[in-house]
């Protein structure tokens, strides 16, 4: 929530992906909320709606950048593309992280570590697999170092396609989880 | 400065032919660049003169690489290259080495040379003697055979996944979920194979050369 003189303005569920599918409804139910706001002081809502509107609009991103989808994944994360302004922010702890983008070739080497990282993450955590390596081992499927899609590693909620996917298709991967978690989105996980 | 021509390689061929005796073999230019085939066992001595010789001067180490000739006796091959920033020019050593057999290692004479051998060690299975910390460099812990040589399995033998039970990564035999393919890069829709770029530099005097 903002202050804005002292009219207060209440950001809802959905307002982040505004930029992209502010409709005219949209924009009249948050007019409807100003108003009532403005006429009573306060609103109400559900604790559902709440709490996933807390987490979709703060989802910091665990950075495990592996080859060049990283590149990508960086390129998204600045001015150009911009993804904190969804509150899509990258945190390089796992931590303190709600999300973890698996961008690049994952090898035998390395899927022990990755997975320790996902277990360090505090519930409840989500998985974006980013580009043909991670998603089934892409160019690498039958090499003996490589393994043949992170998901035999992690639980994976989003998988973005492309070698390297663009930083547009990233996004709208993680429009597409902001969205999975407004669905199926509980307090217990 | 100017690449060295044809002619002033020639002759630093010469010179090093002369010099180094039979340490080396068919010292000449192949690529543009000077080649030679040295004896694995005075490999030091030949890398410590191409360093020292004012002629010379390849003080900067380039790599090692390592290649498999299964059809051949001594199997493998350690190269050897090397950059003289004084002459503009680079040098292409190569030592044979027949399976099971240890070249000496020359990080005494370059100190870089350790990984690269590290990694030749790893990926084909050369042993280097003297070699101070000889563990594998990038194949994973516990790995076991040499994964460029020419009869390693591209596969490999082992793959990993997460175990819910175990609640660790656990190592499996390989169980290809989906079948191997061959890419020959041939389109269905095309008559005659098309000629891939780079074709034309492979002949079959050089080949193998």
């Amino acid at each position: 929530m903002r202050k804005n003189g002292d009219k207060p303005i209440l950001i809802m569920p959905g307002e982040a992906e505004s930029a992209v599918s502010a409709t005219a409804a949209h924009r009249a139910s948050l007019v409807g909320i100003n108003d009532a706001l403005a006429d009573k002081g306060f609103i109400t809502t559900t604790t559902d709606d709440i709490i996933n509107w807390a987490r979709t609009g703060s989802l910091m991103w665990m950075t495990f950048g592996l080859a060049c989808c990283a590149v990508e994944m960086m390129q998204a994360a600045m001015p150009r593309y911009d993804m904190e302004r969804f509150g899509f922010a990258p945190r390089a702890s796992p931590r303190q992280s709600d999300v973890i983008i698996v961008a690049g070739t994952l090898t035998n080497k390395m899927a022990p570590a990755i997975r320790k990282v996902y277990d360090q993450m505090p519930d409840p955590k989500w998985v974006i697999s980013m580009g043909s390596c991670a998603n089934g081992g892409g160019y690498y499927h039958y090499s003996y170092s490589v393994v043949r899609g992170c998901d035999r590693v992690l639980p994976v909620d989003i998988y973005v396609p492309g070698c390297p996917p663009s930083a547009e298709a990233l996004m709208y991967g993680i429009l597409l989880l902001q969205r999975k978690i407004r669905r199926t989105g509980t307090i217990e996980r | 400065m100017a690449m060295m021509d044809e002619q002033s390689l020639a002759d630093l061929a010469e010179h090093v032919a002369e010099q180094l005796g039979d340490a080396v073999r068919d010292v000449g230019v192949a690529h543009g660049q000077l080649q030679m085939v040295a004896d694995k066992d005075r490999i030091r001595e030949v890398l410590r003169f191409l360093r020292d010789d004012p002629r010379c001067r390849f003080v900067a180490f380039t790599d090692i690489c390592g290649v498999d000739w299964p059809e051949r006796e001594e199997r493998f091959e350690v190269v050897y290259h090397l950059l003289s920033p004084y002459h503009n020019a680079r040098v292409r050593v190569k030592a044979p080495v027949a399976e099971g057999e240890a070249v000496p290692s020359v990080i005494e004479v370059f100190p870089g040379a350790e990984w690269y051998e590290r990694e030749v060690w790893d990926m084909y299975g050369v042993f280097f003697s003297d070699h101070p910390d000889l563990r594998r460099i990038l194949t994973d812990y516990g790995f076991s055979g040499h994964p460029l040589r020419k009869d390693f399995p591209v596969t490999g033998h082992v793959e990993v996944r997460y175990d819910e039970d175990l609640k660790r990564v656990i190592y499996e035999p390989v169980n290809l979920q989906q079948a191997w393919r061959e890419f020959d890069f041939l389109s269905p829709w095309k008559g005659e194979p098309p000629v891939l770029p780079g074709d034309e530099k492979a002949t079959d005097e050089e080949a193998g050369a």
